[in-house]
């Protein structure tokens, strides 16, 4: 005897949370069913290892019916196929759209096409996060990227109308879906170290400050928020001044190494390797309006600053210490007017720094 | 031309991508009714259309309104090649012509396609402008409401209950007519559906003519059915009760207590039986022209039975009416000279004897005393009798053996000179069934049949015709002019009014003030339990008690009927589902060989399964059985035999002794060993389930110290030896009373005195019975289950709750099974499945499995499909707790809820807090939806959004505001909605095909598709516990078919009739909130007719479901409806106080 149909369908849809993060997971429904019974579901209940089969069954099934409007969450709430209470779309969605931050850790910035895609089973293989998941968590990556790259307004209210995502959630899909249309580099080993939240720190410091939507002008240009400003790019040649000006760059770190005397260890370091430092900083600047060099900007910032300050045994307050009074000193400065443009940058610098300069 | 239908078509959305190149959809619609068509224009490059049509004007007849669906089309535009069909809505306008049902049509429809399922949704308004029709003459019954509540609905008063009302429609299928060669599957499909729902339209039309002629003006209890012969056509029957319904205001709450009392009605007392009598036998069915025949049936049932059990069913009479032999049809007329002698008594308390007469005279005008109700008003039902059923085995084929060419109740199906005489084959096949039902009811004293059904199992050329009921006294109060009704207003009794009908009514007055004395004289809790045949001249040996409650009248120490509990029924402990289960293989054979073995079978799987009933009701130490439901399914191989009940202690009858197990060779040491832990085992799960169902009947009311008494071996010798020569007796005088075996052996308890029910274990079938027993697996804890309207003893409901299908088929691997063999794996299945649903509902505990309905059916050889549906309703554990101490400290648990209960039924859970919140608003319909949908685009957005805001009744809107809580301060508020019809408008993209890619995206008209969802409950209830049913919208009844040639793709079968029954249930709920319901009540699956052929990648599966939509508002204000409505709605009376 063998059951050849086994189906259980309820008028509210209501499912099981552990199933469904299974199903997320990507467990198969034998595998889910051991899970399932090493966790003791089947306590308490008189049944069997088969009755968990058959829920588990019916369970999956629902999901994969339920995936293909879970792929544009608004139509789960006006579609009439299953009635699903508001609380539990919510959930749904967000668990869908959730993600493993190892998993993106190994596609940030990679280009969102069906190559990538390909080698996902590498992926899995490293992360440890099935195939199935992984397939999943890039298909909402691509999703999400192809309905906002054109949208107009911003990035993280676009993914946030569209998905019915968390305030959370939305941010980091949008630094997902900016460093990938920007295509940083994050695999290098030197940025190993960095985890997926660092990014998305960083991502978020540059989609509100270097982008066309960070000037709050909406109606202009599409895409504003994925893409760095061009013109504010192009200003950033000017900071060269700073490094290229011998007299400014001497009147810069006289003004810092001023400021810095007698409340740090490191001040030692820091005066030897100010001018390296500032080169290196400036010189990201510059070269940031060559799309490859923007691809660099994480690992330039980790090669040229990181790295040296690490060497020299900054603590995070030295760091901030000196940024700070960086930043500011060269507001002093009697030559030097691109105070706008400084400032602009310098402020996601010093952030991105911060938060990237731990272990 | 008295109507006119308007419709107009506002919008579609989530289409499916019909251009491949683009992408896209260039969608109409075509509009049809009848032979009438209207177009839309074609609405370019578009998955959310907005087609925003005229009102397409329809000028019709009510007659044509009534049969025809309205038959909307979405179609995709091709310029090059034909048309696409995208797919269909069917929109059935009866609820539209009622003016008390819903008053427009409107809401989003899902687009159906029976090869693909829903294609989207589509946006429509429906008006119907009717003229008063006073045509005499006239063909339509448009305002006949109808009810699919086997009860009287909640915001009705009945006023008279005239009776039976039944029709059948005949047709070919479109499935095996010639054309189906060569069109393509859709168009078969389509076919069929169509003209089911024609059929439907039709027979509904003529249901409603016959009670506009019977004077009432709704069907209740409305039972539709399709028998789908092959062949041989496709047969849509119904029955219902037909009944005169007075609307209660709304606020005004019928006082249930008082209700019989309040309610007189001057002409509604009995004529006088004295004018009757002889018109009685003018009606006698002209069925006799056979001479009777002594049944031919086997005796030897009786040898290998159990000696010591008594026989509930007579096996020597196959209650099936055998066509293929001629001797075995049986005169109907002695039974019927048999049951009216018995039932005129002649020792009988007088006033009973009076009431009996004028009750019957009453009934007996009409040609069918039959009703499909299984819950009546108080004081409707006087005594119960017992369960009457018959099953008859028909040929569907065309025959051409000379033989039975002669035999009346055949016809020659050849469609191309008969088929015009087929469906007065069918009524003659019904006609029968029924005559033979009501002759049943006759024997046990009966003038009545309550709780009525038919049903047909199909398997090729054969056919089981299955009806049961209860036979049933009823108070003549609610049924008036029986003498004015032309009876079933069959043409063929359609007779003149009995001339002593009129003159009689000067005795009513006194007959009815009898009566009434009589009811007050008998605690109407009791009375219906008590025996309405007569105790010196029963029809059969019956142990019979004075009645534990009142001590006055007699009551059977065992009560099986098929309707629910009543009302005022007083119930010790809660009850619990009870289900016998039997399997039995039968050989290949075809024809007339075929049906014979069949019948020549049937009268054995009824009385094994009665058996196992009655042993495992012992086990549970319950004494009645209600809600009974027999079904028997036949497949080419085997036959399958389901019997459901909910069982229950009632105070009133006498308490059920144990169950005894007796060796016939008690010299072996070790066999005796072996009895008496069988022994052992039985009694302790006798005593687990006494504690499980909180049975602890009172003791001061024993009356008959022999029912406790222990037994011991001479009590089991006695009973084993005595019951033989008894058994005969009775055996010998069921054959002379009456055909019906099955449903007077109910009551035949020939034991003796002695209340032990005794196996004998050296029988094969005692040791399968005793197995099936203890192999019942006990209910989870936390569980309850039932299969009737709710459950006796739990009154607390909370307001959650989870209507639920499932489906399974068994594919067994052994051909060569024996019995036994299939028996324990039918067991197991049905076992199975239930664990299952207690697994799966866990969530939902301290719960109640209600109207557990079962369907067994066996599609194909070696496979056996079973189909659940029912309601999980989970209660208050608290309360029900202090609730049964409460009451069981006054001596018993009575059934109907008391008002401190009722008042904490607000309990909340899932949907429950949205529900609330719309609920609020309960006049705001989904017509209003799409309104507000249009003017989104057009309105600033600034005031969308505040509108949105204010309004969070849906779920669309609580995501978004839920998605809004945090927002970017630097977004300025007036751009919001801007960027949310952005958003949703774009949202296309993500449809079926994640790659694709348009900018012409930005240049579609961004509409927020936003439409709220209403959420809308199905139970298969009459009633939403912590609600109140404030308005009827009419009969929701709806046939699909579904196939499929890409089974593997769409995830095998199961993943085939998942999505399937989703959608069903999507399309059920949906076309409740377009008529401005929010639940759908008395849900019902009739049909899932399910076929496969894995090795073509095909399936296909028919479903019919029905129900009545409803708008129920929660009773948040309980102050304001007095519980005594509430009590109605949860069909326990406030009766209870008088008790």
């Amino acid at each position: 005897m063998s059951v050849e149909l086994d189906v259980f369908v309820v008028n509210t849809t209501i499912m099981d949370e552990e199933v469904y993060q299974l199903w997320l997971d990507g467990y198969t429904v034998n595998d889910a069913v051991k899970v399932r019974m090493e966790g003791g579901v089947l306590e308490g209940c008189e049944a069997s290892a088969e009755v968990l089969h058959s829920d588990t069954m019916d369970q999956y099934r629902t999901f994969q019916m339920c995936e293909r409007l879970l792929h544009s969450p608004v139509k789960l709430a006006n579609q009439l196929l299953f009635q699903i209470p508001p609380h539990r779309q919510v959930m749904l969605i967000e668990r869908y759209y959730a993600f493993d931050s190892v998993f993106v850790r190994e596609v940030l910035g990679k280009k969102l096409s069906k190559g990538t895609k390909k080698d996902l089973d590498d992926v899995s293989a490293k992360t440890g996060v099935t195939l199935k998941s992984c397939r999943r968590q890039f298909d909402n990556f691509k999703r999400v990227f192809k309905v906002v790259e054109e949208l107009k307004g911003p990035l993280v209210e676009n993914i946030r109308q569209h998905f019915l995502l968390s305030d959370k959630l939305a941010r980091d899909y949008a630094a997902i879906v900016f460093f990938a249309n920007n295509r940083f580099e994050t695999g290098k080993k030197k940025l190993h170290y960095l985890t997926f939240q660092d990014f998305a720190f960083c991502a978020g410091q540059l989609i509100s400050n270097w982008t066309v939507g960070a000037l709050g002008d909406y109606n202009m240009v599409e895409d504003m928020d994925v893409d760095l400003e061009k013109e504010f790019l192009q200003d950033l040649k000017e900071l060269k001044i700073l490094i290229t000006d011998r007299d400014l760059l001497d009147q810069h770190k006289s003004l810092v190494c001023t400021a810095l005397r007698g409340k740090t260890k490191a001040f030692n370091e820091m005066e030897a390797n100010f001018k390296n430092l500032s080169r290196g900083l400036v010189n990201i600047a510059a070269k940031l309006t060559n799309t490859k060099e923007v691809r660099d900007f994480f690992i330039d910032l980790v090669e040229k600053f990181i790295e040296p300050c690490r060497s020299d045994k900054w603590t995070a307050g030295d760091m901030r210490l000196y940024l700070t009074h960086y930043t500011n000193s060269a507001h002093v400065l009697d030559t030097f007017k691109h105070q706008v443009v400084w400032d602009r940058y310098m402020g996601v610098i010093k952030s991105c720094i911060l938060k990237m300069y731990h272990d | 031309m008295p109507g006119k239908l308007k419709a107009k078509i506002v919008a579609g959305r989530h289409l499916p991508v019909m251009d491949r190149a683009s992408d896209l959809t260039d969608a109409f619609v075509e509009v049809k009714f009848g032979n009438t068509t209207f177009k839309t224009d074609v609405f370019p490059k578009s998955l959310n259309p907005q087609w925003n049509s005229e009102w397409f004007k329809f000028e019709v007849d009510d007659e044509d309104l009534q049969d025809e669906p309205l038959q909307i089309t979405v179609l995709d535009h091709d310029t090059y090649s034909a048309n696409d069909a995208i797919g269909k809505v069917y929109i059935d306008i009866d609820p539209l012509l009622s003016c008390e049902a819903a008053t427009v049509i409107s809401g989003w429809l899902p687009i159906y396609d029976t090869i693909h399922g829903i294609r989207g949704e589509i946006n429509v308004l429906v008006k119907v402008d009717l003229f008063n029709d006073l045509n005499r003459f006239r063909q339509s019954s448009c305002g006949v409401k109808f009810f699919c509540t086997t009860s009287i609905p909640r915001c009705y008063r009945v006023a008279l209950v005239h009776g039976f009302v039944e029709e059948l429609v005949v047709n070919e299928d479109p499935e095996y007519q010639w054309i189906d060669r060569i069109r393509t599957p859709r168009a078969s499909n389509e076919a069929r559906q169509r003209l089911i729902s024609l059929m439907s339209g039709e027979l509904q039309r003529k249901i409603g003519l016959k009670v506009l002629e019977m004077g009432g003006n709704a069907v209740v209890g409305y039972l539709q059915c399709f028998d789908l012969e092959g062949e041989s056509g496709l047969v849509v029957r119904a029955i219902g009760t037909a009944c005169t319904l007075d609307k209660l205001s709304p606020g005004t709450a019928p006082n249930t207590t008082t209700h019989t009392n309040t309610h007189t009605l001057p002409n509604t007392a009995p004529t006088s039986n004295a004018c009757n009598s002889p018109s009685k036998d003018s009606k006698e069915p002209v069925f006799s022209e056979d001479p009777p025949h002594s049944l031919s049936g086997p005796p030897t049932p009786l040898r290998t039975l159990p000696s010591s059990s008594p026989p509930p069913f007579s096996p020597s009479k196959p209650c099936s009416r055998q066509s293929s032999s001629s001797d075995t049809d049986l005169s109907l007329t002695p039974r019927i000279g048999m049951g009216s002698g018995g039932s005129v008594g002649k020792e009988a308390g007088p006033l009973k004897t009076l009431l009996r007469q004028h009750t019957q005279s009453a009934l007996e005008q009409r040609e069918f005393p039959i009703f499909t109700l299984t819950c009546f008003p108080p004081g409707f039902l006087v005594h119960v009798g017992g369960v009457v059923s018959t099953r008859s085995v028909k040929l569907l084929d065309r025959i051409h053996n000379p033989v039975l060419g002669n035999t009346r109740s055949y016809k020659l199906l050849d469609w191309n000179s008969v088929a015009a005489d087929e469906p007065e084959t069918r009524d003659a096949w019904w006609e029968e069934i029924r005559q033979e039902i009501k002759s049943h009811a006759k024997a046990l004293g009966c003038h009545a049949v309550v709780g009525y059904s038919e049903s047909t199992s199909i398997c090729e050329e054969v056919c089981i015709l299955s009806a049961s009921g209860t036979a049933a006294m009823l108070n003549p109060r609610f049924m008036r002019e029986g003498c004015l009704d032309t009876g079933g207003s069959d043409h063929r009794l359609s007779r003149q009014p009995h001339p002593g009908m009129v003159g009689s009514e000067r005795g009513e007055g006194e007959v009815s003030s009898t009566w009434l004395g009589f009811e007050d004289a008998s605690p109407p809790s009791c009375g219906f339990v008590h025996i309405p045949y007569d105790e010196f001249n029963m029809p059969f040996p019956a142990q019979l008690t004075y009645c534990y409650h009142c001590r006055r009248q007699k009551v059977p120490d065992v009560l099986f009927t098929t309707i629910d509990l009543p009302a005022e029924a007083e119930v010790t402990g809660k009850g619990c589902l009870i289900q016998a289960r039997l399997c039995r293989t039968k050989k290949k054979a075809q024809g007339e060989v075929n049906a014979t073995s069949i019948s020549n079978l049937l009268p054995f799987m009824e009385y094994e399964l009665h058996t196992q009933l009655m042993n495992k009701l012992k086990l549970r130490s319950m004494n009645a059985l209600f809600g009974l439901r027999i079904q028997i399914s036949v497949g080419e191989n085997m036959l399958l035999g389901l019997a459901s009940a909910t069982g229950v202690y009632l105070s009133a009858l006498p308490a059920p002794g144990g169950i005894q197990i007796a060796g016939k060779t008690p010299s072996d040491l070790s066999y005796d060993q072996h009895i008496s832990t069988m022994q052992k085992r039985i009694d302790d799960t006798i005593a687990k389930n006494k504690e499980l169902y909180n049975i602890h009947p009172p003791k001061l009311f024993t009356l008959d110290p022999e029912a406790f008494t222990g037994l011991n071996t001479e009590c089991i010798e006695e009973v084993v030896g005595s019951p033989i020569p008894d058994r005969q007796r009775s055996s010998r005088l069921f054959r002379s009373t009456s055909e019906s075996s099955d449903e007077l052996s109910e009551l035949d308890l020939s034991h003796g005195k002695k209340d032990a029910f005794v196996l004998e274990i050296d029988d094969t079938d005692a040791v399968e019975d005793i197995q099936s027993l203890l192999t019942d697996a006990p209910i989870p804890a936390g569980f309850y289950s039932c299969n009737t309207e709710v459950m006796p003893g739990i009154h607390n409901w909370t307001s959650g709750l989870q209507m639920f299908t499932s489906v399974r088929v068994y594919r067994l691997s052994n051909a060569n099974l024996t019995n036994q063999g299939l028996n324990k794996i039918f067991t197991d299945l049905c076992e199975n499945l239930l664990k299952s649903l207690y697994f799966k509902l866990r969530s939902m505990i301290p719960c109640c499995l209600c109207h557990l309905n079962f369907t067994v059916a066996v599609p194909e050889e070696e496979l056996i499909q079973v189909a659940v549906t029912a309601v999980a309703m989970s209660f208050d554990k608290e309360t029900q707790q202090a609730a049964d101490k409460a009451l069981t400290r006054e001596g018993f648990v009575c059934f109907p809820g008391s008002g401190e209960n009722e008042e904490q039924l607000q309990f909340s859970m899932e949907l429950c807090g949205e529900s609330t919140i719309s609920n609020n608003q309960p006049t705001a319909k989904p017509s209003g939806v799409p309104e507000s949908a249009m003017v989104h685009s057009s309105r600033a957005p600034s005031v969308d959004y505040g509108s949105f805001a204010d309004r969070c009744s849906t779920w669309l809107e609580l995501l978004r505001l839920k998605a809004h809580t945090i927002r970017r301060g630097s977004v300025k508020t007036s751009r919001r909605t801007q960027l949310l019809a952005h958003s949703v408008s774009s949202s296309e993209r993500c449809s079926p095909l994640p790659e694709g890619r348009s900018r012409s995206l930005r240049s579609t008209r961004s509409l927020p598709c936003g439409a709220p969802v209403t959420v809308v409950k199905m139970t298969p209830l009459s009633f939403l516990p912590g609600t109140r049913i404030v308005k009827y919208l009419g009969i929701i009844n709806m046939f699909f078919i579904r196939e499929t040639t890409s089974l593997r793709e769409e995830g095998g079968v199961s993943g085939f009739l998942h999505s399937f029954i989703a959608e069903v249930f999507a399309m059920v709920r949906a076309h409740v909130a377009a008529l401005g319901g929010n639940a759908l009540v008395s849900y019902s699956m009739k049909e899932c007719v399910f076929m496969e052929n894995p090795n073509k990648n095909q399936a296909q599966c028919l479903i019919n479901v029905s129900g009545d939509a409803v708008i129920f508002i929660r009773e948040s204000d309980q102050e304001a409806i007095p519980p005594l409505l509430t009590s109605r709605q949860t069909s326990s009376t406030g009766a209870d106080g008088t008790t």
